[in-house]
């Protein structure tokens, strides 16, 4: 479980560009949940999970994982708890590595490294394994530099890599927006099953609230840094994109300009 | 051409600074760390090193201190950087000046003479060997194992963290790995390597002096590259191997280029040389594809 509560974080503060990211964000997601988390741009649906991981640290409120109070720790020290998959498919993984060092890199998550030889023996095995579920002949190209595959490719072996290793929590930062429409299904559909079959507890991130509304058993919508709505089981059933800006529009009473919302 | 002993001086300069070169692959290429601290571990290794020989300290000994003082050097560096934020090519601009002092007051002066010294060379010379051959092996065999002990470091879960935070910073915290952490090992690391080539030249130039690590940076980015022109570093133990390689076919070219009647080029004109084959060491791998790609249009 990993509960926020009341995340206040501004940016640049005192100066001209100050700017209020989170104002009193407040989210708990239960063990199993996989909540998706809407909103327009500048909502601070990236900063959220910014502060959930900890690559920046909020000024006030709390955020527990596992019962653990881990609001000051940074990033590596959540890294146990917390996987995360980014938008950027060059981010989650290192081109300069081979596919099976990468793979060793996210076997060790939040663990101990020692001086022993990192890809180990044992480790092939799993890796093949895990690789040839993805179905795009991997699993014979430990060697290969990751430089050598597709963003899609990339994207799903991140995947793959966040799931190597339990998590209290899995955070993807819109992580399809950056592929074509074909690879991103594929890559959202592999999201999907690996949740599935690993009953993984998840936040997404995502652009698209017909993607917010079809994948997922929760959706959670941001603005100006506050939750406004927060949706699941019955309500959530036969939701469509209007019905969805309807309900924004009443909870907030007022009208929806921003077009990024409208985006499919 | 070449004479014997002008040859075996090439190798024996260039297998140390062949060290030289692997300290400067972990901190450019592992790291992507900018570190010129080396200008200062370099003579801080040769003074640690010659001050305790004199003392009468076992010169292994002697030579393990230096690595560690190296070290130390590294890590003021790097912790200048991780923990106060300093730009890191600043950073060990600060380190390498500060060193300049700190080596003075090592030695008390600014040379130390080695010659009627015990060195770690002394026992070699029992061997039956030509005087010059020595030194070059000893210094093949220090050199090929500490080639192989920084190959299975970087092949090791620790080495293969320190070189994803240089590859992709942001993937390592993800991923658990304190990067702070790692650039204070990887930059110690290699300052103490570069300690250790500077306590090997000093036993065998047979003297510390305070100004023998003016440049220190250069020749090692030039063995670097050069290396790499050759042995393309596609993996770890290429990259290694590219290192030795590329100081040793530096300090040839040098050795050629001053023993060169027709150039008329002299000692003085050392750095000059080092610009020019550094330049050339950059630019040439760019020709290499260009030409390369002319032939593969002319066949497509």
């Amino acid at each position: 479980m990993i509960s926020a509560t009341d995340l206040r974080l501004t940016f640049g503060k005192g100066t001209p560009l100050e700017n209020p990211a989170l104002r009193g964000m407040s989210l708990t997601v239960n063990q199993g949940e996989f909540v998706t988390v809407i909103g327009s741009n500048g909502a601070g649906k990236s900063t959220f999970l910014n502060a959930l991981s900890g690559e920046v640290i909020v000024d006030s409120g709390n955020i527990i994982v596992d019962n653990q109070d881990v609001t000051r720790l940074p990033t590596h020290k959540r890294a146990a708890r917390v996987a995360r998959v980014f938008q950027d498919p060059l981010a989650g993984t290192c081109e300069n590595l081979s596919i099976e060092e990468n793979l060793a890199l996210a076997i060790k998550r939040g663990q101990r490294r020692g001086l022993t030889s990192a890809v180990k023996k044992q480790y092939i095995g799993q890796f093949q394994e895990s690789l040839s579920s993805l179905k795009l002949g991997l699993e014979d190209r430990l060697g290969d530099k990751m430089g050598l595959l597709s963003g899609g490719q990339r994207q799903a072996v991140s995947l793959l890599m966040a799931s190597l290793t339990p998590s209290s929590i899995l955070l993807l930062d819109e992580h399809t927006a950056a592929l074509d429409p074909k690879t991103a299904n594929f890559v959202l559909e592999l999201t999907e099953k690996i949740i599935a079959e690993q009953k993984l507890t998840a936040l997404m991130v995502t652009h698209s609230m017909k993607q917010a509304l079809e994948v997922g058993d929760r959706t959670v919508m941001l603005h100006q840094g506050q939750v406004v709505f927060d949706i699941a089981g019955k309500d959530r059933e036969g939701l469509e994109v209007k019905d969805l800006l309807g309900l924004f529009e009443k909870q907030r009473g007022l009208s929806v300009d921003d077009d990024s919302l409208l985006l499919d | 051409m070449l004479s014997e002993i002008a040859f075996y001086g090439a190798l024996e300069t260039g297998l140390i600074y062949g060290l030289v070169a692997f300290g400067i692959y972990i901190s450019f290429r592992v790291l992507d760390f900018p570190d010129l601290t080396v200008d200062g571990s370099f003579p801080l290794g040769a003074a640690v090193a010659a001050m305790l020989i004199i003392a009468g300290w076992n010169p292994w000994i002697a030579t393990g201190c230096a690595v560690l003082a190296g070290m130390v050097a590294g890590a003021v560096t790097a912790l200048l950087n991780v923990k106060l934020n300093i730009l890191n090519l600043l950073a060990s601009i600060l380190t390498m000046i500060a060193l300049y002092s700190v080596n003075l007051r090592i030695m008390g002066r600014p040379n130390v003479a080695l010659l009627t010294e015990d060195t770690v060379l002394t026992p070699w010379y029992d061997l039956g060997l030509a005087f010059h051959q020595v030194p070059v092996l000893l210094f093949i065999i220090v050199v090929f194992a500490v080639l192989i002990l920084l190959w299975r470091f970087m092949k090791s879960e620790t080495g293969l963290a320190m070189r994803a935070t240089g590859a992709n910073p942001r993937m390592a915290r993800a991923q658990g790995i304190a990067t702070g952490g790692m650039i204070v090992l990887g930059v110690a690391l290699s300052n103490g390597l570069v300690g250790l080539a500077g306590a090997l030249f000093a036993q065998s130039q047979g003297a510390a002096d305070v100004t023998m690590g003016v440049g220190v940076i250069v020749i090692g980015l030039a063995s670097l590259i050069g290396g790499e022109a050759v042995i393309t570093p596609s993996t770890v133990v290429r990259a290694l191997l590219a290192c030795v390689v590329g100081a040793i076919i530096y300090r040839l070219a040098i050795a050629l280029a001053l023993n060169a009647d027709i150039l008329g080029l002299r000692a003085q004109d050392l750095n000059l040389i080092t610009a020019v084959l550094v330049t050339l060491a950059i630019v040439l791998p760019g020709v290499r594809t260009k030409i390369a790609n002319r032939f593969t249009r002319k066949s497509a």
